[in-house]
């Protein structure tokens, strides 16, 4: 089935021949080595869509995200989101976007409370107002309200990625960056992730960005997925156009057709 | 004004805080070592029976506790978050660098003039030396002056760990041991080798010890140990304007080292997690 190009207006992440270079020298007198993280990437998401990059480690996701996040430069391409070039407009559009990694980063010793509170007071936001809807948040995401003040070392990685989530969502940002929210989480923490951002989406319209290299999240989570493999977005479409591309029963069956290579089976870039 | 700056930059210091207070007991077992091995330095003066030399040791221990405290909270903000794993988060929030590294600084400053009061109630206690006639009020005048030149030194320093995590935190390390050697803490700088004595000039602390000294009136004439002749502020304030010059060369400096050594980082990469 052949997808039309929204208009501009619609679009809230427009991705064009995004190129990114990492170079690497093994000694002082080796001779520099250059590592394509990024060979071309093009690709868009409309607003309140979801949008699946699927690929193994080392494919160039987690480069992707990150310069979508404004925390690295890209060697070529353009980057538009919510109106906003990069890297021109990154001050504005930092206001709009939040952002999950694969490691759910805190201040260990510090409370999810007092995390919280950090992130809030960064983004300007009153601490009371922001203090409430973390707990809403939270508890939407089945955190117990009274482990709220405990150190966070203390608690699980599926709490932390919980509480990861609803530091990127204090904001109410338009844009959500999501980079392997529930690798590594416990079956339950995962579905508990995956239902709250279903109702996240369908109650605020944002639109999401996930990388992950669960197939079956992919199929759950997004209107529309990519696959990336070695720095190229080799195929992208719905779950159902996929699969019947590559004449395959399942997501995965189909991802090995069109990249030529399973998940997982490579090292990580940087 | 409030939620663009004024939050932001407090958020920093209720970070900071929020974190030394969850290290309290070790920030007490430090402060009780910088106690103690002020009072050992300060004792020699003691031993010597010599109150000038006393009070210039103490004096020394103070000046460098407070500047090495306040330069090691700023130059290691960033290696702890790079350790942490959230240096990227700060990187994104929508913070300029200079409320950023405003906000630490401002932390850096309560914490070191805290910590340095402490210390000096605890050495006054334990040493039992007069500084009745001190113009104490001028030497925090001059330990605030002074900490913005610090404050620049510090932001050149923060970046290093950002740019190798490991030779980074090392080269900060190294930068503060030079600055201790050549700035006279507890001797003229005339006893350098005359090679390294031009460096003592480049550096704020030796400046900031010198209007102490005359602040404290250590070196005047008519001082008893019971009594101190202390300077006004206004016969300091050459090296005051020497101190707020170089703040306001540095801090703009360091500003500038720490922007290129930000874009840098994210065109290699850099800001990754470490530990």
């Amino acid at each position: 089935m052949l997808t039309l190009k929204p208009t501009q207006t619609q679009l809230a992440i427009e991705v064009s021949d995004l190129k990114k270079v990492f170079r690497k020298r093994d000694g002082l007198r080796a001779p520099v080595r250059e590592e394509w993280a990024l060979k071309g990437v093009s690709f868009y998401v409309r607003e309140g869509e979801t949008y699946g990059l699927l690929g193994p480690n080392g494919s160039g996701k987690s480069t992707l995200i990150r310069i979508l996040s404004t925390l690295l430069t890209a060697d070529g391409g353009t980057v538009r989101m919510l109106g906003y070039r990069l890297p021109e407009d990154e001050a504005r559009l930092r206001r709009k976007m939040g952002r999950v990694s694969v490691d759910a980063a805190f201040y260990k010793k510090l409370s999810p409370r007092e995390n919280l509170l950090y992130a809030a007071q960064l983004y300007g936001l009153e601490p009371r107002q922001a203090e409430k809807r973390a707990m809403q948040i939270l508890e939407q995401l089945g955190l117990e309200s009274r482990r709220f003040s405990d150190p966070i070392e203390e608690m699980s990685r599926g709490m932390q990625q919980k509480i990861s989530i609803a530091r990127a969502l204090l904001i109410n940002p338009p844009l959500l960056l999501l980079d392997e929210p529930t690798t590594g989480l416990d079956p339950k923490s995962r579905r508990d992730v995956q239902a709250f951002l279903e109702d996240l989406r369908a109650r605020e319209g944002t639109t999401i960005l996930l990388t992950t290299h669960d197939m079956a999240e992919a199929e759950r989570l997004a209107h529309r997925i990519g696959f990336l493999a070695h720095g190229r977005l080799v195929a992208e479409g719905t779950a159902d156009e996929l699969k019947r591309r590559a004449g395959a029963p399942d997501l995965e069956e189909a991802f090995i057709a069109l990249t030529g290579e399973e998940l997982d089976e490579e090292a990580d870039s940087p | 004004m409030l939620e663009r700056y004024l939050r932001p930059m407090w958020a920093f210091v209720f970070r900071d805080w929020h974190l030394t207070r969850r290290y309290m007991s070790w920030v007490a077992v430090f402060v009780f070592y910088a106690i103690v091995n002020s009072a050992t330095i300060a004792l020699i003066g003691k031993a010597q029976d010599d109150f000038r030399l006393t009070l210039t040791l103490l004096l020394g221990v103070l000046l460098w506790s407070f500047l090495s405290a306040m330069y090691n909270e700023i130059a290691n903000s960033i290696s702890y978050e790079r350790w942490e794993g959230t240096l990227e988060y700060t990187f994104m929030a929508p913070v300029s660098r200079l409320i950023h590294l405003s906000g630490v600084s401002l932390f850096a400053i309560i914490f070191s003039v805290i910590r340095t009061i402490v210390i000096l109630v605890g050495l006054v206690l334990f040493i039992q030396v007069s500084v009745t006639g001190a113009n104490l009020l001028g030497v925090l005048v001059v330990l605030l002056v002074a900490s913005l030149a610090f404050m620049g030194l510090g932001l050149m320093a923060a970046i290093l760990p950002v740019m190798s995590p490991e030779n980074g935190a090392q080269a900060t390390n190294i930068f503060q041991g030079i600055l201790l050697l050549v700035s006279g803490i507890y001797y003229p700088v005339s006893v350098l080798p005359s090679w390294v004595q031009p460096l003592a000039y480049l550096s704020p602390a030796t400046y900031a010890l010198e209007a102490c000294r005359k602040l404290m009136g250590i070196n005047h004439p008519d001082s008893t140990p019971d009594k101190l002749v202390g300077a006004p502020l206004s016969s300091v304030l050459p090296e005051l304007g020497i101190l707020l010059l170089m703040g306001v060369v540095l801090i703009p400096l360091g500003l500038l080292v720490f922007h290129t050594a930000e874009q840098w980082a994210k065109r290699t990469g850099k800001l990754k997690r470490t530990g």
